[in-house]
Parts: structure tokens; sequence; C-alpha cells
């Protein structure tokens, strides 16, 4: 069973959809017990970081997702919120990764919206993928690079578009909006 | 690199799949959930879905609908028409859809725009505008380009950017259902005018005219409808060509 933490994100439903399309079980939950149990954990999101650290504390999510224990899986803004700090309102997050997400500079488009690729791929959730393979962005912070990083993604400068430690992994792209090559990186998630 | 975009564009009526000449007579081209399969097998980058009969007692048809697409679509979905108030787009958002589009609704009520973003972010915020050539300036029509306003293109294009709509959707009234190719100055304007992904609508008739569009402006993406449903131009195709253009597409 897989357990979508509900903290009142927007895009839960398309995330729902994607591992429903793969025949898993969806819980969309901010019940405790029910996200321990749950084989795999989904921190999904879009917003405002700031708002969404104050949801998820208004739940004490906060104290629970750094310390499961079975895979998480951080999307967009679940990612940044995985992170130490975000410049949105000068966050402080969850601190599960080192790095610190920050405002993309103003010398390009933002958000950064739309199909991009990815570089310097490893760890588990790239198996079977490659670097021309395109994934769906759209946001306007980013975490900088570090020992963490699984990929990354050019687009003003480079940032990391995942990020892995322990069994707590992250994408900034959306793999349940990036067709064909999004089934396979959450095929991927669900084999670990 | 980051890829320009090729958005198919499924105008709905009663929940089938219509596609109107300069906004007036209508054809049926099918299902639009079966159209939006074909469109993602073929590498659709993206899909616009707006409904042209959003009045109150159809919204009901549209909800299923978006819940029909949401369940198999597995790339990011905009769904516009009739949206006038917050709480539509919230549904909306709830059965699925990606982004939300707005139109006439916010040229009566340009706070609209201000209120969708502050709840759900600025990228499920797609301003839509449909302009047409009027005695010397590009100005936006309402009511499915039946109503003439005062508002110039450029200065509500600016406007809703910082009313914090994340996306515009630039339709030509004097292109649309023509083939004769995209409104290159009036895009290349309003994309220099704003910082946000803009998509062209409107004209499109062959592969060449999309590459016109990403080479001679700095456009986000291409969108079109007629040419698509028909496989005038097929999307496989239209995409092999612009990589042979050095045009970055996925």
């Amino acid at each position: 069973m897989i357990a979508v933490i509900d903290y009142g994100a927007g895009n839960v439903r398309s995330v729902q959809n994607a591992f429903q399309r793969l025949g898993q079980e969806v819980v969309l939950s901010a019940d405790h017990a029910k996200i321990r149990a749950a084989d795999r954990v989904i921190l999904p999101g879009v917003g405002d970081a700031s708002w969404a650290m104050k949801s998820l504390k208004a739940n004490r999510l906060d104290r629970l997702i750094p310390s499961l224990k079975q895979p998480v899986l951080g999307i967009c803004l679940g990612l940044q919120l995985m992170c130490q700090v975000s410049k949105e309102k000068d966050t402080e997050c969850l601190g599960i990764f080192n790095a610190s997400v920050k405002r993309f500079p103003t010398n390009g488009l933002v958000p950064h919206m739309g199909w991009n690729d990815l570089e310097q791929l490893r760890g588990p959730l790239f198996q079977n993928l490659s670097g021309v393979d395109d994934f769906y962005f759209v946001h306007s912070y980013c975490a900088e690079l570090g020992d963490e990083t699984q990929a990354v993604c050019d687009y003003i400068s480079p940032f990391s578009a995942a990020l892995n430690r322990d069994n707590f992994y992250a994408t900034q792209f959306h793999p349940e909006k990036s067709a064909n090559v999004g089934n396979q990186l959450l095929l991927n998630f669900l084999a670990l | 690199m980051l890829k320009r975009r090729i958005i198919p564009c499924l105008d709905i009526k009663d929940g089938r799949t219509v596609k109107g000449v300069n906004f007036v007579g209508i054809r049926d081209a099918g299902d639009p959930v079966d159209l939006a399969k074909r469109y993602i097998d073929e590498g659709a980058d993206e899909l616009v879905f707006l409904d042209i009969t959003a009045t109150v007692e159809k919204r009901r048809t549209l909800l299923k609908l978006v819940e029909r697409i949401a369940a198999v679509v597995n790339i990011p979905f905009t769904v516009g028409g009739g949206i006038s108030a917050v709480d539509d787009a919230a549904r909306l958002l709830a059965a699925g859809a990606d982004k939300v589009s707005v139109n006439s609704a916010a040229v009566r009520r340009p706070e609209l725009i201000s209120e969708i973003a502050a709840r759900f972010g600025s990228q499920a915020l797609v301003l839509a505008i449909d302009t047409k050539y009027v005695e010397g300036e590009w100005r936006v029509f309402v009511n499915g380009g039946r109503e003439i306003t005062p508002l110039q293109t450029i200065g509500w294009a600016m406007e809703a950017e910082d009313r914090g709509a994340g996306e515009i959707l630039l339709t030509s009234m004097d292109q649309d259902g023509t083939k004769a190719g995209f409104a290159l100055e009036l895009t290349d304007l309003v994309s220099k005018s704003v910082q946000l992904p803009v998509i062209a609508s409107g004209g499109a008739g062959t592969m060449e005219h999309f590459n016109s569009l990403f080479q001679r402006t700095r456009i986000s993406a291409g969108l079109a409808a007629s040419i698509f449903h028909y496989g005038e131009v097929k999307i496989p195709e239209l995409k092999t060509y612009l990589k042979t253009q050095n045009i970055p597409v996925r």
C-alpha cells in the first residue's frame, strides 16, 4: 500500500492516479499510524513552501516524515520541503537533505515550465533511463547541487533534479506527469 | 535544454470534441479521452481542453469528463471554459486538472487571477487572451470572441503577470481556423513584454508554421486543434521535422 501524505496540497489527484495506473493501492492520509504502516510514502505538493511547512506542522507530520524507515518519495515542492531551508519566505524545512532551496535567477523565464533533460544520472531511481529522456518540470525554486544529487538539470543554472539520502528520494520534476519515462521512474521507486 | 512544447487543443461541447472555424461553425471530432490517449502516444507535450458550453447545468458533465481524462492522461493538462470563481477552479483542479485557464471572467474581474494564483499557485493558472487587430491596435475580446473590450493586449498580458498568472495562452482571432500561419508579430510582441511562458494559438496549418513560430519568436509553445484532430499535421512527424531545423523538442 502507498500512502500519499495529505496536508492540503494541490495536485495530489494526479499522483494517486499514476500509482493506480501501475496497479497500486493508494491512500491519501495524514494519519501517522497509516503512514507508518505503508510500504511506500509519497510527499507531493505544489505551491508555497512556508504554507506547506505550517500545514505539515499542524498535524505533526514534520516530526513523522524524517523518522520514516520505508522508501519515501518527495515530488516537486515535496523535494524542497525535504531540504534544510527554502528562500521562499525563508522557511525552515524538514532537514532530511543537506541542500538548500533558492529562487531561480531572474535572467530567464520563471517558472521553469515544460520538458527538460537530465545529466549525471545516478542511483536506483534512474535505472533503465538515460540523459536523453525528458521530464516535466514546473517550479520557481530549486535545490542546489551536492553529494546527494542524483540528477542535474540545467535551467538558467544547474540544480538538483533529484536527491537521495538513505531511504529518502525526491524529484523536482513530476514523474506522474512525465509520460512513459515518468512511469519507469515510478516503477523503479516501487522496486526499491 | 528546455524544450519547446507542442500542445493539441480539444474544444469540448456536451462532452465531445468539436472544432469551430473563426469561432463559428462546429464540427464533431470525436471522444476527448480517445483523442487525448492518441496524442500522448504521438508525443504531445501537454493538452488543453476548452469547454465551449460551460453553462451551469453542463458543469457536472465537464467535471466527470475531467475525472475520466485525469485517470488516463500522464502528461499535464489544462481545462478552461466558464471559470468565473475560485470555487470553479478548485473543483476542476480537485478532479485532476493540472491547470485552469480563465478568459472572460478575468477581464470582467481581474482579481480572479490573483485569487486563483494565491490559492493554487501561479503554475495552476493560465490566462487565455483572445485578440484581434482593430484600428491599429491589438484589442482583447471576450465571450468566445464575440465581444470587444477596451483592453489592449500587451497591457492586459502585463497586468495578468503582475496579478500572478503563470502562463499566457494567446489566440489570434484573425488567424484562428485559417491555417495561414501563426500571428508572429503579435506573439513576439507579447512574449517580449512578459517574463512568462506564452503559448501561441491560431493559424497553424503546416509544420513550417511551427518552425517559423519557434525560429522567429521566443515563444514557449505552439497550440493547434483541427490540423492535429484530422491528421493534416502529425505530431511525430512535426517533431522529427523541428529537430532537423534545430528546434529543441521532446
